[in-house]
């Protein structure tokens, strides 16, 4: 039985741990944070999956409650209430089972750390922002808790807030994210000015009264009112998840501790995005138009995010594109139509991403806090867990017949594949080359870090120096301890397993009826439930013959080639596609672009304003200018007193007959 | 005995005050002449007021002109107990040198 008392405590028990953890962090010392806020989590955890418990095995129905009214104006209603449906109960799972290893496993990671009880604090409050966030039954709390884990992982990116880059990072980070939010709440704005309510029941059940009006902007243009609402709330998920262009700032945010790149930048917040997406889906549905978009930014995200992993030399910015571009995968899946393909495809993503950022994680305190690709490999005679770990993440983000990512990827392919929407072609193919590009990238990065010639231990004192935060020893590698091995372990068995027993139900079952909406007539997984009626493992023996794996192994088996036989080969390579490199390395120029323009372009109008508004009419007219005026009036009257007596005498005999003259006159 | 005409002495007084208003204005050497000045003025307002009173036959102008004459006599005392301090503290008594209160 799902009661408001046991919805209450897996949203607050999270935000208990924090506030002692942050409040109180002093007095109950290092220790004493992670276990608030550890028990916290797993409290939550526990909940979140007997409630996954009742929702998918005991057929528990939908829980739609109201909790709390925050304010009414007139007919508008603020309310905190949770809703509770399959994919809720699946985002509470999967946010709080990852913040779980991630609170296990920053306690390896940050132990040296001045600021540790802050560092629980904040991932304990982002566990509840993120919860209040999926929970949620009305746009109202939805932005709430959408600004809530944007607040978080500002403050988390910058958590060693003494480094310029780290500030530079979340700063961007912020500024992004409010370009989305603005989409976002003008599409909150839009479905409240339309339907009359924030409450998703109420404006799901009225959403099919939007088709065929229209908005109405400027003198004889009209808008779709359901495309305009659905862009514009696809904005916000641009900024959340990060899809070209508003993807800039994920790349950066790997300035923050690697927990918070696996947690907030990899398995849960940037997926708010996709869940939110998903959980509109009847509004979505109403638009072709917002559709096809969503398909075509995902592919164009997917593909070219993907290229630039390969690039990339700072361990965490390969795995920060590779989630680049599976988020991309999400969004496709998205807009194919696909809603519960890309929740499962979110699913499986958290679980193994998680575990690569992790297992980078645990490379880099190994490494002494270097990051750098190029100075590690051979470490797989020193870390056999994370290695092995390592591995089966990969697997899995390649798609591996079998791995989880098999599973959801093969999904979205098939859905795109048979899609019949604009741009679902173009989508098909930058998908299809994006499978043998991940699969390259990860390799890559595999065998540079585990495999290979050992290419550390000498010219520590290079680049990168900033990563350093407490010396180089010239000691070796070695194995991390058990409360960072634990979670990757934890992690990789979903990793490998989840999607073969998840496939079946979520994908072809009846598991997200209720929660997810398509509209009459799309059917966008039929052609995978037909290939898929043997069950999974057969469907995984099928993969082998099928294109996506081809190119999977084909990307696999080029890096395997180029790193693991040939590591000259790469040089080569980069110095016949000279300028393919450089683009790829300078990102595309979307981060001088957007420096150029919208960054200085901003100063530039600041400097406008300043000078011309500030400066000029406000202190030049107004405030100065009124006491120059006055001044100058002053030094002219000033003249008139010359001093003497007879000056003033005569004055004064000047205005004696003036006066008696007017009255003589005027009487 | 024939009455000289009120005109004769309103003109009189009205060239009195006339002369001391030159002395103040024209004189610029001498803070003497100008106290000076300033008690003709106020003897050629007196004397207006005496032929007024004569003329409209009622007393009250001449009660006037007591009171003007002993508020002239303290002016007197106390315009030449500032001069006296002027003069000590600036050793001169120039009006063309007193122009301290010039803007």
């Amino acid at each position: 039985m799902i009661t408001k008392t046991l919805l209450l405590t897996t949203a607050l028990a999270p935000l208990l741990g924090a506030i002692l953890a942050g409040f109180f962090g002093r007095q109950i010392g290092r220790s004493g944070a992670h276990i608030v806020t550890i028990l916290g989590v797993a409290v939550s955890a526990a909940l979140s999956a007997y409630i996954f418990k009742l929702i998918a095995f005991d057929a528990h129905p939908a829980v739609n409650l109201s909790i709390y009214t925050w304010f009414e104006i007139g007919s508008i209603k603020a309310e905190v209430g949770f809703l509770v449906d399959a994919l809720t109960a699946t985002m509470m799972v999967v946010v709080t089972s990852v913040s779980l290893m991630v609170h296990i496993y920053t306690i390896g990671y940050m132990h040296e750390d001045s600021g540790y009880q802050r560092f629980f604090a904040y991932i304990s409050l982002f566990t509840f922002a993120m919860l209040m966030l999926v929970m949620s039954n009305n746009f109202m709390q939805l932005f709430f808790g959408w600004e809530a884990v944007g607040l978080v992982s500002y403050l988390l990116i910058g958590f060693w807030y003494k480094r310029p880059t780290a500030i530079f990072a979340n700063l961007k980070a912020f500024l992004v994210n409010r370009v989305g939010d603005f989409g976002f709440l003008l599409g909150i704005g839009l479905v409240l000015a339309y339907l009359g309510s924030l409450d998703y029941a109420t404006v799901f059940k009225a959403a099919p009264s939007l088709v065929g009006q229209t908005f109405n902007p400027y003198g004889t243009v009209e808008w779709a009112v359901p495309t305009l609402i659905c862009l514009l709330l696809f904005v916000g998920a641009m900024g959340k998840s990060a899809q070209v262009p508003l993807h800039v700032w994920l790349p950066d945010s790997m300035e923050g501790p690697t927990p918070i790149s696996a947690l907030i930048h990899a398995a849960t917040m940037v997926t708010a995005g996709i869940f939110m997406v998903a959980r509109m889906s009847p509004l979505f549905e109403l638009s072709e138009t917002a559709l096809s978009t969503i398909l075509v930014i995902g592919s164009i995200t997917a593909l070219f995010m993907g290229l630039i992993g390969i690039v990339q030399n700072d361990i965490k910015r390969v795995v920060a594109y590779s989630t680049l571009s599976q988020l991309g995968y999400m969004t496709v899946a998205l807009g194919a139509s696909a809603y519960s393909a890309a929740i499962f495809h979110l699913m499986t993503h958290a679980f193994f991403k998680a575990l690569l950022f992790l297992g980078a994680g645990s490379v880099i305190i190994a490494m002494h806090h270097e990051q750098d690709l190029r100075r590690m490999g051979g470490l797989r005679k020193y870390m056999p867990i994370t290695f092995i770990t390592a591995w089966a993440g990969t697997l899995a983000l390649m798609g591996f017949p079998g791995t989880s990512g098999f599973y959801s990827k093969d999904a979205i392919l098939i859905a795109v594949e048979h899609a019949d929407r604009p741009g679902a072609t173009f989508a098909y193919y930058s998908l299809l080359i994006g499978v043998a590009v991940t699969a390259f990238y990860s390799f890559r990065m595999l065998y540079l870090a585990f495999h290979g010639k050992e290419r550390f231990g000498h010219d520590h004192h290079g680049h990168h120096a900033h990563h350093d935060e407490h010396g180089h020893g010239d000691h070796k590698p070695h194995e991390t301890p058990w409360v960072v091995t634990l979670p990757l372990i934890l992690l990789a068995i979903p990793s490998i397993v989840i999607g073969a027993l998840a496939a079946g139900p979520m994908l072809f079952g009846h598991f997200f009826d209720g929660a997810i909406f398509l509209a009459e007539g799309r059917e966008p997984l039929a052609a995978m439930a037909h290939e898929f009626e043997h069950g999974p493992i057969a469907f995984a023996l099928h993969g082998f013959i099928t294109l996506p794996v081809w190119l999977a192994l084909a990307g696999a088996g080029f890096a395997t080639y180029i790193y693991l036989f040939n590591p000259s080969l790469a040089d080569r390579i980069q110095q016949a596609l000279g300028p393919v490199h450089r683009i790829l390395e300078r990102k595309y120029g979307f981060d001088e672009f957007y420096q150029a323009v919208f960054a200085r372009g901003s100063v530039r109008l600041g400097r406008f304003f300043w000078r011309v508004g500030d400066q000029t009419l406000i202190d030049g007219m107004l405030v100065d200018g009124a006491a120059n005026t006055v001044s100058k009036l002053a030094y002219a009257v000033r003249k008139l007193q010359s001093g003497y007596l007879y000056h003033y005498a005569f004055m004064m005999i000047l205005g004696l007959i003036v006066i008696i003259g007017a009255f003589a006159l005027l009487r | 005995m024939s009455m000289i005409p009120l005109s004769y002495w309103l003109i009189l007084a009205a060239i009195l005050f006339c002369i001391s208003v030159a002395g103040i204005f024209i004189n610029r050497k001498n803070l003497i002449i100008l106290l000076m000045a300033i008690e003709l003025m106020l003897l050629s307002v007196n004397m207006n007021f005496i032929a007024f009173s004569r003329y409209l036959d009622d007393m009250a102008g001449q009660v006037f002109v007591f009171f003007i004459l002993t508020v002239a006599a303290a002016e007197a005392a106390i315009g030449l107990a500032i001069l006296v301090v002027v003069f000590r503290n600036r050793r001169t008594i120039n009006v063309a040198e007193l122009d301290t209160m010039r803007g």
